[in-house]
């Protein structure tokens, strides 16, 4: 069996890549509004904010540990699969990954290990300081790899210097108008997985504090809250730290969909120039045209475009979204085509570097049914989060949930849609990118370009390949189900999960933690 | 240029160090979790020894990694290539040694807590000889053709000054950690570590001393510097002996940082030489950035690295005192909040 080594290399970098991304944004987005809980809590006092501080701070270290551990594979494998990937661009590509590390990752884990220890220990001022620290630590790296990223989808500032592209402006690196876009889009999409995250939980815990009789409501429907002093946690304050979460995640829900909508509608722009490849793909649009498909029918897995039929369109949207307007036509396939072959070639040249594929024709269109929904999928997923949280403002409007439990498990499963927004865009955008690894840059910068045919580590086997892959995906298969029940643990233990204390009988009252060295830690593994 | 480069030669092997001297005791208490102390209190007093800096600790070997591909792209390239299968394994091991930390006082079955203490153990133990071997390895050569590329297969790496770094990793960090925790907890852990780092120090150095003393072979001069880390090292013994452990902490990283200064120094200018034809091999100056490129990331890097060091410290001297069970707070269990 001749297996193809490129094929294996990419889907490592896929699967790896799409797991990893599914923690960075709750870290990204989850540790932010700890961060601002933590703030209210500091300035108010108000214990709501303390607790709701702990219990979502103990989900976040949970879901970050996994971020870590599995971002450790992403920058290792540049040199170990993608070797002539790393030559060729590591002048100006390895760059933001050392300042990423630098800049972002020791602030991130020197700062977030204080606050995990230094709760009581710390004073008080530090301790949310650190917090700050360890989040604009990851909001930086976040930075950094987005300019890496970007880079590879629209080279700038560099030139080449025997064949190889070599940084000549780092300013014009870091302030590519595609990382800018992509970072500020990032982050959006991020908040709003943090914002479903706090919405579906919270909504969980006040439909389980009805169900349970402990919150019931008057006859106008507004909320009487109650307790159970036999439930660890369950007491008029709990209802208090739910509601409050709830409609906090509703809000930075909505929030982030009109950010994420935004800079969205600036990266397409951008995309539209700099990748019309892309945009036509992701349209299955064969000929040039004003209108955005909702829906086609067909067969798009051909990457035929004559062969799928747009059925739903709405007629000026695709060049609003291009162009700001409703009548300048965006390019389809058809007519890119031949501007690509006749700028970038019909065939890879036929060089030993290109492998099994040396001569082969190239394929500009990428896979059109990945593109084509990945794009809408992105779309789709993200109004449904921000519909749920729409939604959930409204019905929580009198102080608490209804108590039908399928809005609860809808609720629940709505978690999942702005990471199912951020999955798909993220392999749009790079499934997009191909065939190209580093797509160039039509404006300018003459043979900076990469076939990611020409990327893989010449001398790394398939066996070698499905070695590591295998063995990565099943480790990271298992620890998913393991990050899965351990937060569903803990988000069914409620604040008292986190807050030991409260599970513990009256008469105890916490102890004052001074700094002596002879009491228990506040904190221990 | 030549300056240049040299200069980021320098600063790659200083976190390279950074990483051995502060992840490396990590790693040694990692390996010592399923034996050092039977009981459920011990090991957490091991654990939480190193809690809150271990992470932070970690991004040194991140920097490194990301610095090398920033300042020697084909360094970064022909290695980690070349690597592929043992990196793959420190990968698994890395990501086991973290997720442990994190996730083995979140259950509370015996199961739960052994299988995480021993995924650290191992996690820790792979990490140390996986590293150890790429560090011995870069150093010595490998057969790569003119692209730089490893031939010979998946295995050809694997030779014997890749079993000696891997030992001398494992060694090393092991001692280290005992040392570590000698300054880190009291009562009888403290103890029954200084007992271990006694027994444990001289076996443990064997393979790292040998690899050290190969850089004569290259320098004759650099027995100088070969000399410094072995009577730092012995002191560091009879320091460990006496039970001053600060003193031996320090001296068992002086040994550290002139053995693998001497390495590296030996090596120059060759960042990975190939065992098939000088022609191939990597120096500073074939596998270097551009002047800008070196130029841009020295800048920062003079700027930050201080203050990376500083608030490192910081952290440090937060968690200054020593741990012993006493500290250990009861574990708890996750209730339900349910009415039953």
């Amino acid at each position: 069996m001749d297996l193809d080594p490129v094929l294996i290399g990419r889907w490592q970098f896929g699967i790896t890549t799409v797991y990893h991304f599914w923690m960075v944004p709750l870290t990204l987005g989850l540790g932010m509004l700890v961060a601002i809980l933590q703030t209210m809590y500091h300035r108010t006092g108000n214990e709501v904010y303390l607790r709701s501080t702990k219990f979502f701070g103990k989900l976040f270290l949970i879901n970050f540990i996994m971020g870590v551990a599995t971002g450790l594979v992403q920058e290792f494998q540049f040199g170990m699969a993608w070797s002539e990937y790393s030559r060729f661009v590591g002048d100006v590509f390895g760059a933001p990954l050392a300042l990423e590390a630098l800049l972002a990752f020791f602030l991130e884990s020197t700062f977030l290990g204080l606050w995990i220890f230094g709760w009581g220990r710390l004073p008080r001022a530090i301790h949310l300081g650190a917090l700050w620290c360890a989040v604009i630590g990851s909001w930086i790296s976040a930075y950094f790899i987005i300019v890496a990223n970007s880079w590879m989808q629209h080279p700038v500032g560099v030139e080449m210097v025997d064949g190889r592209p070599v940084m000549t402006d780092v300013w014009a690196v870091l302030t590519n108008n595609t990382a800018l876009a992509a970072y500020t889009h990032t982050l959006f999409g991020a908040l709003a997985v943090g914002g479903s995250f706090l919405l579906g939980i919270s909504w969980y815990h006040l439909h389980r504090r009805r169900r349970d009789g402990i919150d019931t409501v008057d006859e106008s429907g507004k909320v009487v809250v109650g307790e159970a002093p036999e439930v660890p946690g369950r007491d008029r304050i709990d209802h208090a730290v739910w509601i409050r979460s709830l409609r906090i995640g509703a809000i930075v829900g909505i929030i982030a969909f009109a950010g994420v909508a935004i800079t969205g509608d600036v990266q397409a722009k951008l995309m539209f120039e700099q990748q019309p490849m892309k945009m036509a793909s992701a349209e299955g649009a064969c000929h040039d045209g004003t209108e955005f498909s909702v829906l086609t029918i067909g067969d798009p897995a051909t990457n035929d475009c004559d062969g799928v039929e747009n059925i739903f369109e709405i007629p000026g949207l695709l060049s609003f979204l291009a162009k700001g307007d409703f009548s300048t036509p965006v390019h389809g396939v058809n007519t890119l085509l031949p501007d690509y072959q006749e700028k970038y070639g019909t065939n890879l040249p036929d060089d030993p570097k290109y492998g099994q594929h040396a001569g082969e024709a190239i394929d500009y269109q990428p896979i059109m049914i990945v593109t084509y929904w990945g794009f809408r999928f992105m779309i789709g997923f993200g109004l449904i989060a921000a519909g749920v949280c729409v939604i959930g403002l409204w019905l929580t409007r009198k102080g608490t949930v209804p108590r039908s439990t399928w809005l609860m498990r809808g609720a629940l499963l709505a978690i999942t849609t702005p990471f199912i927004a951020n999955s798909a865009g993220w392999v749009f955008t790079e499934m997009g990118r191909q065939p190209f690894v580093v797509a160039p840059n039509p404006a300018q910068l003459d043979g900076v370009y990469m076939f990611t045919q020409a990327a893989l580590s010449p001398e790394v086997t398939p066996p070698m390949l499905l070695f590591s892959l295998i063995s990565l995906s099943l480790v990271y298969g298992v620890l998913m189900v393991v990050e899965l029940r351990l937060l569903t643990v803990y988000i069914r233990g409620g604040v008292a999960s986190a807050m030991p204390e409260l599970a513990e009988s009256k008469k105890k009252h916490t102890p004052t933690i001074t700094n002596d060295g002879d009491d228990v830690l506040s904190f221990a593994y | 240029m030549e300056i240049l480069a040299t200069i980021w030669f320098v600063l790659i092997v200083v976190l390279w160090i950074g990483y051995l001297f502060l992840d490396g005791f990590d790693l040694g208490v990692g390996m010592l979790m399923p034996v050092l102390s039977r009981s459920e209190r011990g090991k957490r007093v091991l654990l939480n020894s190193i809690g809150p800096v271990w992470d932070g600790n970690e991004v040194w070997l991140i920097t490194a990694a990301g610095a090398t591909f920033a300042a020697f792209p084909h360094w970064y390239a022909s290695l980690f290539s070349a690597l592929y299968i043992p990196l793959t394994v420190c990968l698994l091991a890395l990501i086991f040694r973290a997720v442990a930390i994190e996730y083995r006082g979140k259950g509370h079955t015996q199961a739960w807590k052994s299988f995480w203490t021993w995924a650290m153990a191992l996690g820790s133990a792979g990490t140390a000889f996986c590293v150890g071997a790429m560090l011995a390895i870069t150093t010595t050569g490998l057969p790569l053709n003119a692209n730089g590329d490893l031939v010979g297969g998946a295995f050809a790496w694997l030779s014997w000054p890749a079993v000696l770094g891997g030992l001398g990793g494992l060694g090393f960090t092991l001692a280290h950690g005992l040392i570590y925790l000698g300054l880190k907890t009291q009562a009888d852990i403290r103890a029954r570590a200084q007992r271990w780092a006694v027994r444990l120090m001289l076996p443990a150095a064997v393979p790292f001393l040998i690899w050290f003393a190969l850089s004569i072979t290259h320098r004759t001069w650099l027995a100088v510097l070969v000399a410094a880390s072995l009577a730092a090292f012995i002191a560091a013994f009879f320091a460990v002996r006496a039970g001053a452990e600060k003193r031996a902490f320090v001296l068992h990283g002086i040994y550290l940082v002139a053995g693998i200064a001497a390495v590296f120094a030996g090596a120059y200018p060759d960042v990975l030489p190939s065992t098939l034809d000088p022609a191939n091999s990597l120096t500073i100056a074939s596998a270097s950035s551009s002047h800008y490129t070196l130029s841009v990331m020295l800048i920062v890097t003079v700027i930050f690295l201080p203050i990376i060091i500083g608030y490192q410290i910081f952290s440090y001297r937060m968690f200054l005192g020593r741990l012993s069970e006493t500290h250990i707070p009861e574990a708890h269990r996750v209730p339900v909040a349910i009415r039953s």
